[in-house]
């Protein structure tokens, strides 16, 4: 690189470093999502009762509250909730990509066909997706599970239909814009063709918006699966999910409330993480967008 | 203006067309045989076969989807297996519980988030401001049946303060019908002890639902409004003499509103959908619990009955929000 | 010219907290305007003088500005005026018009209610009043016309837009007007009319008006009295026929020389070589020095300060340059 170009790729970073330093809760939240990450990887191997997370039965020790030997306490069959909460991690993690990564493998092709190709395609892609989006998630979702069946394979089904039209706004917008930036004009009346300016420009600039909605998604994917296993149509016990555990603690509220407080815990934490992770992203990567 | 409406009404039937569509196909995506399923489990092969030809289930689809839409005009939803009664009647009777519900959660969160986020762009980087941001940072990533458990276990059972589940209390009676909304028709009709009663009932599934809202829109309208107060007219009316106040809360804030406003219109699908969640918890008698418990049992009629309704209801609020956004921004009505 | 000035700016420095460092604007401005005086404060854009306008009137948010000296407003001090007396002071003793229209009136608010706003807040009350007050104000900027009242902003030309801001600017009977380059976001032809207008008015009603912009021509054709600025600080001060007959300072040569000569069209007009320094790493003594034909050694050491002479009738001609004597 040369020497002006070294050092405006060196201011850039100084700058960038300098934002997402400088916002405390934006560190916390890469805080949150690496303690996430790390969990899911090496949780099950450092459980203190292994066993417990597919549910073996210790009915002599069920419902006992936190104590030393169970930091979360024991659940309705004698299970350590703290092994089945850090367990679960893992659960959330692969629910969370899956859900994300298929969303973005249908929303993203099609939002840049809409926007960049325009006309009767972008017409039909859109009110498609209009359509979706007019039923709350939520609620579309269950009705799919409904239809399919309970079981968490469905419901992270179900879910990624309910998401991928949100990238198919997202990027729609952004390739609608670009089309018509005057570098693209311009590299079109140098001949490019479609593919080029697809793969050099167009692509590339919907990166940034893509990487926020991505990560702020994970925690909502999460969310939204737990939410099913909580109405019980997600993953059903005794599978280490966490919205299920909840569903069935709470039949042991209110005295047994710390069954249901642990996993709903760490739900928020993760979602929280992935929320501030997210802001503090696109704080970096397009600080003309809405800062604190 | 009068085009703006007729062109966003003309989008709505569409849309509609679109919702029909979409809860026919994912009706018809379900392994399970409707026909079985219809006829019930102690049924012989006979009666599901004339259950299948009473129900058109053996016709080819695009003739099943035409009586779908007949049957959907005439107002029939199908019945429920669990209920044993039709699904429009149940609809009828749930939905104003959860419009209840709905109605006041939103009330909550604009009017306490819109002055919220506009103080804390005014205060920007006080204490208020950093823990009014963290507080609402908090509120988005709050689950909404978490937050219901724990809030009911609070000031549900250890405090006493407030009934944790239900609509009124088993023994007194619900007002006379007026909109179905226990409360409205309380207050409508003059029994105000029981729209004491209905309130306490409400007020902390309503909260639970608002949570998430009001942290959003108070980041929301904050972001505005910080964008807003460094607007040259916003100079140039503090440069006139304009007082501080009415420059921020009037000026300044109708500016703001409008984003703020289409991010409401985002919270008010968001709540419908969440009543799934709470109204399970706090055991409200509205189409958020009727929907669960039909899923659960495998009875479908009733879930696409109430997807097709909140597809509705939001499409409806969506359009409401557009004409005040009309209205608020003069701009749109000559775009 | 009598008394004591209407509005003394003394040594008042301003700088700005930012992310990179702090930006020194305003270094040291030395400004007395007697009451009926016509200023015009000419500039290059990033020279401090929009910045200048709007301390006068303490519209710089405080936290990241930060400032010293003085600037006082009819004898009292601006700087440390509490609310109320800001209040009486914005609109009702120094008015203000902005430079673009388009930005500078609220989208969401039709013309009446931005005039009634302002109306109100210098004590108007009642319906009718605002009404009839609002007409003869637009009445006075050549806008006579009722209709435009319940329009929108966006629904005016930008000439209009211009005339409503000065209406604006006058609702309060300020005895001060600040214009801050209330023609260069306009046309052409539109300009001369605007220009016309504001002296018209200043002239009708007595004010005492402060022109500022980068345009010679506009500052030149109303202006009595001149002051050029660079890089945050006056250069020079002098009567304006003084100034175009006999510029002292190298950049008021600078500036003349760039404008073209209709009597002489083939005569190229000469650019002044190099840019505006960075207000945040400023060189070093004369800001203007490395652009500088007359540049001495002295110059890279010391900053010159305004000094100067009487000229005719008694106006002072202050030139802030080391070769000036």
């Amino acid at each position: 690189m040369s020497g002006i170009a070294l050092r405006v790729a060196g201011r850039h970073g100084q700058f960038v470093a300098w934002t997402f330093a400088a916002s405390a809760s934006a560190l916390f939240g890469l805080a949150l999502v690496a303690g996430f990450l790390l969990l899911a990887a090496i949780g099950p191997s450092i459980v203190p009762y292994p066993a417990d997370a597919t549910g073996a039965m210790h009915l002599a020790q069920r419902l006992q509250p936190p104590s030393a030997a169970h930091w979360f306490g024991t659940d309705e069959m004698g299970d350590d909730i703290f092994t089945r909460v850090i367990v679960g991690t893992r659960t959330s993690l692969w629910i969370g990509l899956t859900i994300t990564g298929i969303a973005t493998l249908i929303g993203v092709p099609l939002g840049i066909a809409a926007g960049y190709l325009g006309g009767r395609v972008r017409g039909v892609i859109m009110r498609t997706t209009d359509v979706f989006l007019a039923v709350p998630a939520l609620v579309l979702a269950l009705a799919i599970v409904a239809a399919l069946g309970p079981g968490i394979l469905h419901g992270v089904l179900a879910l990624s239909l309910v998401w991928w039209p949100g990238y198919v706004r997202l990027i729609e917008a952004k390739a609608l814009t670009l089309r018509s930036e005057p570098y693209v004009e311009a590299a079109r009346t140098m001949g490019a063709g479609h593919r080029w300016i697809l793969l050099r420009h167009i692509l590339p600039n919907c990166f940034s918006p893509l990487v926020v909605k991505a990560s702020m998604d994970m925690g909502l994917a999460i969310l939204g699966a737990a939410s099913l296993g909580f109405i019980g149509l997600g993953a059903k016990p005794p599978a280490p999910e966490w919205g299920a555990m909840i569903s069935v603690a709470r039949s042991y509220m209110p005295d047994w409330w710390w069954y249901s407080f642990f996993p709903g815990l760490f739900i928020f934490l993760t979602v929280l993480g992935f929320n501030l992770f997210g802001d503090g992203l696109r704080d970096m990567l397009d600080p003309r967008s809405a800062r604190g | 203006m009068i085009r703006y409406i007729a062109r966003r009404l003309g989008l709505l039937g569409v849309m509609l067309g679109g919702l029909v569509l979409i809860t026919f196909v994912v009706s018809n995506i379900a392994p399970s045989d409707p026909a079985a399923l219809a006829a019930g489990p102690d049924a012989t092969k006979d009666m599901v076969e004339t259950i299948r030809h009473e129900y058109g289930l053996d016709r080819p689809l695009p003739l099943q989807f035409v009586r779908y839409v007949s049957d959907l005009l005439h107002g029939n939803l199908g019945r429920s297996i669990q209920t044993g009664d039709a699904v429009a009647d149940d609809l009828a009777r749930y939905f104003p519980a959860t419009m209840e519900l709905v109605l006041l959660s939103m009330a909550f969160s604009v009017l306490a988030g819109v002055p919220v986020g506009m103080l804390a762009a005014v205060w920007r980087n006080s204490l208020f401001d950093h823990a009014m941001r963290m507080l609402a940072v908090s509120g988005v990533a709050l689950p909404a049946f978490w937050a219901a458990l724990i809030l009911q276990l609070v000031f549900g059972v250890w405090l006493g303060w407030l009934p944790t589940s239900g609509q009124l209390s088993v023994a007194t009676s619900p007002p006379p019908a007026v909109t179905g909304m226990v409360i409205v028709d309380a207050l409508l009709t003059g029994h105000f002890a029981v729209f004491a009663e209905a309130m306490r009932y409400a007020v902390l599934p309503a909260f639970v639902l608002a949570l998430p809202s009001i942290a959003a829109i108070v980041r929301v309208n904050r972001a505005e409004m910080i964008e807003v107060l460094g607007s040259d007219y916003v100079t140039a009316a503090r440069a006139h003499g304009v007082s501080p106040w009415r420059v921020i809360g009037w000026l300044a804030l109708k500016n703001a509103m409008l984003p703020t406003l289409a991010m409401i219109g985002l919270r008010f699908g968001w709540t419908l959908g969440s009543t799934v969640l709470v109204e399970t918890v706090f055991d409200w008698p509205g189409i958020g619990l009727y929907a669960v418990s039909s899923a659960i049992a495998s009875d479908f009629k009733p879930v696409m009955g109430v997807t097709l309704i909140v597809g509705v209801t939001f499409m409806l609020a969506n359009l409401v929000i557009d004409l005040a956004y009309g209205w608020l921004d003069p701009r749109t009505k000559s775009a | 010219m009598t008394g004591a000035p209407l509005l003394e700016i003394r040594d008042f420095r301003l700088s700005f907290d930012g992310y990179e460092g702090t930006a020194q604007v305003l270094n040291g401005i030395d400004l007395g305007i007697a009451e009926g005086e016509a200023v015009g404060i000419v500039g290059e854009t990033g020279c401090g003088k929009s910045v200048l306008a709007r301390s006068i009137l303490r519209l710089n948010p405080s936290p990241p500005a930060r400032f010293s000296g003085s600037i006082r407003f009819a004898g009292r001090e601006v700087l440390t005026m509490d609310a109320a007396e800001l209040h009486a002071l914005r609109g009702a003793g120094i008015g203000m018009v902005f430079q673009d229209p388009a930005t500078y009136l609220n989208p969401v608010f039709t013309i009446g209610s931005q005039l009634a706003d302002v109306l109100r807040a210098h004590g108007l009350r009642g319906r009718e009043k605002i009404r009839q007050c609002s007409l003869e104000l637009l009445e006075a900027v050549q806008l006579a016309d009722p209709a435009l009242l319940p329009r929108y902003p966006h629904e005016l030309s930008g000439g209009m837009r211009q005339r409503v801001l000065i209406a604006q600017a006058l609702a309060g009977n300020p005895r001060l007007l600040i214009a801050d380059e209330p023609t260069t976001a306009l046309d052409v032809t539109i300009q001369g009319q605007v220009l016309a207008l504001i002296a018209g008015l200043v002239s009708r009603l007595k004010l005492t008006l402060v022109l500022i912009s980068h345009d010679l021509g506009v500052i030149g054709a109303i202006c009595r009295r001149i002051v050029v600025m660079y890089a945050g600080a006056i250069v020079e001060d002098a009567p304006a026929e003084a100034l175009f007959a006999e510029p002292r300072h190298p950049y008021t040569r600078g500036l003349l020389a760039a404008v073209p000569d209709l009597q002489r069209p083939d005569a190229m007009p000469r650019g002044i070589p190099g840019s505006i320094p960075s207000a945040r790493l400023p060189p070093p003594g004369c800001r203007f020095h490395p652009r500088c034909p007359l540049a001495m050694p002295v110059c890279r050491r010391e900053t010159p300060r305004l000094a100067g002479d009487a000229c005719h009738a008694g106006t002072a001609h202050r030139t802030a340059c080391h070769a000036v004597p």
